[in-house]
């Protein structure tokens, strides 16, 4: 690993100060400016320690869960602070009665010590499980060294992405808990040098194009504070479903997180997400239109499917996904249809 | 830098490079060298450790991250000559082989118990599989959680 220096901030105003020095305004992305924010370090000091993350300063937030930390629910929705650890989010009784599939995006990722130390803010800007990305020892990867060209094209390729990829980069955004933020329409709440703002979380995460080593819209030195989700008649009658190679302690190689609002067995409302499919956090508004007003049955099921993966492209090995993501989809609308709420 | 570092109940001073992670810092400059560094990338939970009663990965951790919060460590189990419930029921089901996963496994265990993820087997795989076991001691090591859970609640 390199030399970094470490500091501690004591809280919010402290750490934006640390972490916006005077290069940050240069940096190409959020995600690889020389001040990063530590929090559980389950992404950045792994990354650190293969040498793919190279900060030169790591501004400690840990000491923010007091300010940040909390989890709420209100009439308006679902308020998670940024600094709240994923345990907790999945343990909390009022997510899992009313938000069951933001609990189950959380419990069904990783290991039990992984959620005990890892953030929710952190959780989200978590970096794709490429090989190629997290190996240097391989020179050519646009996501690491912009301009390099990408030797997953025609490499090992099985895990990545069928939707939102590009002829630059073809990797999968690896993780569970923003699916279910991208599917439920949740909102960010961010902090920076010049102030607060609130972005859609569907906005959060770009597609790679031809800039794929930047990933997010966040600028260099901005804090992610908290995500609200929106309340809605669907949040209870929501799952998310996982399909993996091993059954526990394992990526998703396809996920989809749906909510359904079915009235008189009818679709007032669905929302939907899918997951390791996809170059980000990604909501399927095809596939919620494809449902809208219709009986949930197993062929609207598949229709609803057939939508989600319209646009899908395989990259070699992962060709494969196509088909399973539409299972994925279709079995977890159904589970959802079936729930007692 | 300097910091200081509570293990089982011990404040120790040390001097560090920030780079270093607290299964370096407990292996290589506190001599505990029970916990265990199988991958050193959070995939395989030999290090596993309790920080403020939570247990944790002590590869991906800085020590520096953890000054003055209270660190637990498989040293810190047993009590004197006397094991740990938890220690008694892995010698008593066997549930090792060459033993280089056991301290996490412990430490694993011990946690599992005291969050209520140790009701029935089921739950017990599904909160111990960020364990992994070369040996496939799997089973036992169910066994043995099953086991020591009532013994623990009976303090
Ligand atoms: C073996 C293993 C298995 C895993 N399995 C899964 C899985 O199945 N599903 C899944 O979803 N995830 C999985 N993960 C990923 C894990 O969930 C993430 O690593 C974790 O959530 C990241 O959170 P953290 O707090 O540790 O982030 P850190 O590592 O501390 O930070 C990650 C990045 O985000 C930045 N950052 C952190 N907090 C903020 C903030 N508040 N504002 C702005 N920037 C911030 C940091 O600067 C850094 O660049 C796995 C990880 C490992 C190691
Ligand atoms: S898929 Fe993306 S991350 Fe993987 S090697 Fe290609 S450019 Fe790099
Ligand atoms: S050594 Fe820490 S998880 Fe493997
Ligand atoms: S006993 Fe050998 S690795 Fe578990």
């Amino acid at each position: 690993m390199r030399p970094f220096r470490y500091e501690h901030a004591a809280d919010r105003a402290q750490a934006l100060q640390l972490a916006n020095g005077p290069r940050e305004a240069t940096a190409s992305a959020h995600i690889t400016a020389p001040i990063q924010y530590l929090a559980g370090g389950t992404t950045l000091i792994d990354l650190m320690k293969l040498d793919v993350m190279r900060p030169e300063v790591l501004v400690d937030i840990n000491a923010l869960a007091g300010q940040h930390g909390a989890i709420r629910a209100d009439a308006s929705g679902l308020h998670l602070g940024a600094l709240a650890r994923m345990a907790d989010a999945a343990d909390d009784l009022v997510v899992r009665r009313d938000y069951p599939m933001i609990a189950q995006s959380l419990e069904l990722a990783a290991s039990p010590q992984l959620r005990n130390m890892a953030s929710l803010g952190g959780n989200v800007l978590q970096r794709t499980r490429c090989n190629y990305f997290r190996d240097p020892s391989w020179t050519a990867c646009n996501k690491r060294h912009p301009g390099s060209g990408c030797a997953a094209m025609d490499g090992v390729n099985r895990k990545l992405a069928v939707l939102g990829a590009s002829d630059h980069c073809i990797a999968n955004y690896p993780g569970d808990f923003g699916v279910a933020l991208a599917a439920l329409g949740a909102t960010v709440d961010i902090e920076g040098a010049g102030g607060r703002r609130v972005l859609a979380f569907e906005d959060l995460h770009r597609l790679p194009g031809d800039t794929p080593h930047i990933e997010t819209n966040l600028k260099p030195g901005e804090l992610i504070t908290g995500f609200t989700v929106p309340a809605g008649p669907w949040t209870r009658r929501s799952l998310y479903l996982k399909i993996r190679d091993r059954q526990s302690y394992e990526f998703a190689l396809t996920s989809a997180a749906v909510a359904l609002d079915v009235e008189g067995g009818v679709v007032r409302e669905a929302r939907i997400g899918l997951g390791g499919l996809a170059a980000k956090p990604w909501r399927s508004h095809e596939a919620e239109a494809a449902l809208k007003g219709r009986p949930l049955d197993e062929a609207a099921a598949h229709a609803a499917a057939d939508a989600a993966l319209a646009k899908a492209a395989g990259h070699g090995e992962a060709t494969f996904k196509i088909e399973l993501g539409r299972r994925t989809l279709v079995r977890a609308l159904l589970q959802a249809h079936a729930m007692e709420v | 830098m300097e910091l200081t570092l509570n293990i089982n109940g011990r404040d120790h001073r040390l001097s560090l490079d920030p780079r270093t992670t607290l299964l370096d810092a407990l292996r290589d400059h506190l001599g505990l060298t029970g916990s265990k560094k199988g991958c050193d990338q959070g995939q395989c939970g030999a290090c596993t450790v309790h920080v403020d009663g939570r247990r944790i990965l002590a590869c991906l951790t800085l020590a520096a991250a953890v000054q003055g919060r209270p660190v637990a460590t498989v040293e810190g189990l047993a009590h004197g000559d006397k094991l740990h419930p938890m220690q008694a029921a892995f010698v008593e089901h066997d549930a090792f082989q060459c033993g280089y996963c056991t301290p996490g496994q412990l430490m694993s265990a011990v946690a599992c118990v005291h969050e209520g993820h140790a009701h029935d087997r089921a739950a017990i795989r599904e909160h111990m599989s960020g364990n992994l076991c070369r040996c496939g001691a799997y089973p036992k090591i169910v066994d043995a959680i099953e086991d020591a859970a009532p013994k623990m609640e009976r303090g």
